[in-house]
């Protein structure tokens, strides 16, 4: 069963799995029914996906997950934003629903195999099957992945994660397939850009003000909507000018509803450790130094794990804001574990 | 796939209540009328006449069919074009709101919400209930000028006493026009009887073996309704449009056989319906529930509507059409993908219970052997899902 979500690579990835001489089936997730942009699983891509299908000669067929993703990503999307948390709903709709709820439907309908289209690899190690990197450095997507468990991992198929993006493009061409010059889907697909975020949340949840404060307690400003800011943030905030720049270290709210941003200097938006609100090792604890990734194309930093709850960097890093994925690399640069970073405090 | 899913060997198709086959007389009155008659019936010549001769008496042949005046009759290009005439082209006349029930297919739906109407909850039976009718009619606050129930529901095949509704709307709105969408009726109920006092009645080809993108909207004299089409002013102003004079010469023929096979065909498929289900009940017992068979409310013989624990209708589906057989759950949306049903809602079944809903709907074409080839799948595909957690 190859997930296509309408986008060129799952469409080259299903055209890679027949040359391969996979009996290949394409399903697309209908997951939001909403105003997208187009970019992924939305309703136009579906036709995307189903006339890619066609031109291939494999069967295409739309799966309607939209309750679960409702309940398993939007939800608690809106929760995090409501608790001053910066959540990253596509990592979400990979855990619940790409890498779980599809795959078992995968296996009621008796498919050996899941692929997908994401420029990573399936790895053999001794300790098991693992998620690497992609060979097109600028566009590996292991960072989103680093939910898959290793059961999923043991029967996945990533065809296009042994090619660059370049060639992806190229391939698709060559087969005529009218996603070969899509564009990327960039942002979150249930958020428009003519809307927006603000606007998005704003339909769910009431955006409530908050004041912004120095590190010694004093009010330096105030924020409209504190479920819209994130740490490292610099605009927006309501800040005198002609002072140094000031960024957001902590956002705090509480469960009373209590609210504060608290903006520091550049030298306190680094902290010695980052702390984890959840860990997850994909088999066994590993030991040796990691190298941990907090966004989706960031640079990889040396730590390690401590008791299971919090990285312990090697040099102190960026603040990362509560709800970002953090994943750690071993030294063969393949995915070991990944959590979500909680809120460390200054 | 390494699966215990038989590969397909066979078509089995069990969908007729979304489609059915086009009939041979339908098929040759469409083909010699698409032959002779490509003038546009709405000139003034010679040809035009002729095929203005061949519209009419397609006209006169689906009047016959439900016993009403040629005159009633407005070629559309199906039933939800008959249906946004009938609920939009009454409003924008009359003003006022549309009631309809809960279970209408969107087509009726849609247009009654959009224009802020009321709608009525079905009974558990699937039916819609005269007096729940009358209390919604009598509690509106803004004058009624269109009430619409459906004659059959396409998803449970439920018949719905349209003389009582009738009645109701009489009483309690008497300035409101009644609607029926008749759609899935033709082929299973003497429609002309049971509509006949009904002043708005839609129907369409494709359900009864007549070519997609026919059908008609009667309306009875004295009905003031606007056109939703403007134009040329065909259809005495009722709906623009050059008149599909082949389109028509098909659907009425079609029309014809239905009414004279109907009998036959209700006692012969309403038979093969039941040893389906019952077959299927002998075979999987408390995990097959018929949604309305079992509820006394009349239904129509060839619709099998079940729901079945712990499954879920999509991955049902899947399963199914890999061994050949074609059947539905609820409404499929423009994607493909299933929507939950609004039927199931509107009767207050439970909302996960009805994830396991399954149609299956026999037509002109199905034989033994189908129902025979349902039977042997069905329940295997059952078991594996449910020993899959649902699918």
């Amino acid at each position: 069963m190859v997930a296509m979500s309408g986008g060129v690579d799952s469409s080259v990835a299903a055209a890679l799995l027949m040359d391969a001489g996979h009996e290949v089936v394409g399903v697309t997730m209908k997951l939001w029914g909403g105003p997208s942009d187009t970019g992924c699983c939305a309703v136009s891509d579906v036709d995307d996906a189903r006339r890619v299908a066609d031109r291939l000669g494999i069967e295409h067929h739309v799966f309607n997950f939209g309750e679960d993703f409702e309940r398993d990503v939007i939800e608690p999307y809106v929760a995090d934003h409501a608790a001053g948390r910066t959540p990253n709903p596509c990592i979400e709709c990979n855990r619940h629903l790409k890498f779980d709820r599809l795959v078992r439907r995968a296996d009621a309908l008796g498919f050996d195999m899941i692929a997908t289209g994401h420029h990573a690899r399936v790895v053999s190690t001794p300790a098991g099957p693992r998620l690497g990197r992609g060979v097109d450095a600028a566009k590996d997507q292991s960072y989103v992945l680093h939910v898959i468990e290793e059961s999923v991992l043991a029967r996945m198929l990533l065809p296009v994660g042994e090619l660059t993006k370049a060639d992806v493009r190229r391939l698709a061409m060559d087969l005529d397939l009218r996603t070969a010059q899509k564009p990327e889907s960039q942002d979150v697909c249930f958020i428009t850009n003519e809307h927006g975020r603000a606007a998005f949340l704003g339909q769910r949840i009431p955006l409530k003000p908050a004041a912004v404060i120095d590190r010694s307690g004093e009010q330096v400003g105030q924020v409209d909507s504190v479920e819209m800011v994130t740490i490292g943030q610099r605009k927006g905030l309501g800040l005198a000018g002609g002072t140094d720049p000031k960024y957001v270290v902590d956002v705090d709210v509480t469960a009373e509803g209590d609210r504060r941003v608290m903006v520091g200097e550049k030298a306190d938006l680094v902290a010695p450790v980052t702390e984890l609100e959840s860990w997850r090792w994909v088999g066994e604890p590993v030991d040796s130094p990691l190298r941990f990734q907090c966004s989706a194309h960031g640079r990889v930093e040396p730590g390690r794990i401590e008791d299971g709850c919090r990285v312990v960097w090697d040099e102190p890093h960026r603040r990362i804001a509560a709800g970002q994925s953090v994943v750690g690399y071993d030294a063969d640069d393949v995915v070991v574990g990944g959590g979500i970073a909680g809120r460390t405090p200054l | 796939m390494a699966t215990s899913v038989d590969t397909e060997e066979v078509e089995v198709y069990l969908d007729h209540a979304a489609s059915t086959p086009l009939r041979p007389e339908a098929q040759t009155a469409w083909l010699n009328a698409s032959a002779h008659h490509h003038a546009n019936p709405t000139g003034a010549h010679r040809a035009a006449r002729a095929a203005r001769r061949a519209l009419d008496d397609a006209r006169d042949e689906i009047a016959a069919a439900l016993a009403r005046p040629p005159a009633e009759v407005v070629f559309t290009s199906g039933g939800s074009e008959a249906d946004n005439l009938a609920i939009r082209g009454v409003l924008h006349a009359q003003g006022g709101i549309a009631v309809c029930s809960a279970g209408e297919h969107h087509a009726v739906l849609e247009p009654v919400e959009h224009a802020g109407g009321l709608t009525v909850e079905l009974e558990a039976d699937g039916t819609v209930s005269p007096d729940r009718l009358a209390a919604v009619l009598d509690a509106a606050d803004q004058p009624v000028s269109v009430v619409s129930i459906m004659a059959i529901n396409n998803e449970t095949g439920v018949v719905n006493d349209i003389p009582a509704l009738v009645e109701v709307t009489r009483r309690h709105a008497p300035g409101a026009w009644f609607h029926t969408d008749a759609v899935q009726a033709l082929a299973w109920i003497d429609l002309a009887a049971h509509v006949e006092s009904a002043d708005l009645i839609s129907i369409t080809g494709h359900k009864f073996g007549g070519p997609v993108g026919t059908g008609a909207l009667f309306v009875r004299h004295g009905v003031e309704l606007d056109a939703q089409i403007l134009g040329g002013g065909q259809e005495r102003g009722r709906r623009a449009g050059t008149p599909d004079v082949a389109g028509a010469a098909g659907f009425a023929a079609a029309a014809t056989a239905t009414v004279s096979a109907r009998d036959a065909d209700v006692a012969r498929l309403g038979a093969l319906r039941d040893r389906l289900v019952a077959g299927l009940r002998d075979r999987l017992g408390e995990v097959v529930t018929p949604t309305v068979l079992d509820g006394g409310a009349p239904v129509a013989a060839g619709i099998a509507h079940v729901v079945l624990a712990d499954v879920e209708a999509e991955a049902l589906l899947f399963l199914l059409d890999a061994a050949g057989l074609r059947a539905s759950a609820a409404s499929s949306c423009s994607s493909g993908a299933q929507d939950p049903s609004h039927v199931l809602a509107a009767m207050g079944v439970d909302r996960m219970v009805a994830q396991g809903s399954l149609r299956l709907s026999l037509g002109h074409t199905t034989t033994e052997a189908d129902i025979e080839a349902a039977l042997e799948h069905i329940p295997p595909a059952v078991e594996r899902l449910r020993a899959h957690g649902g699918g």
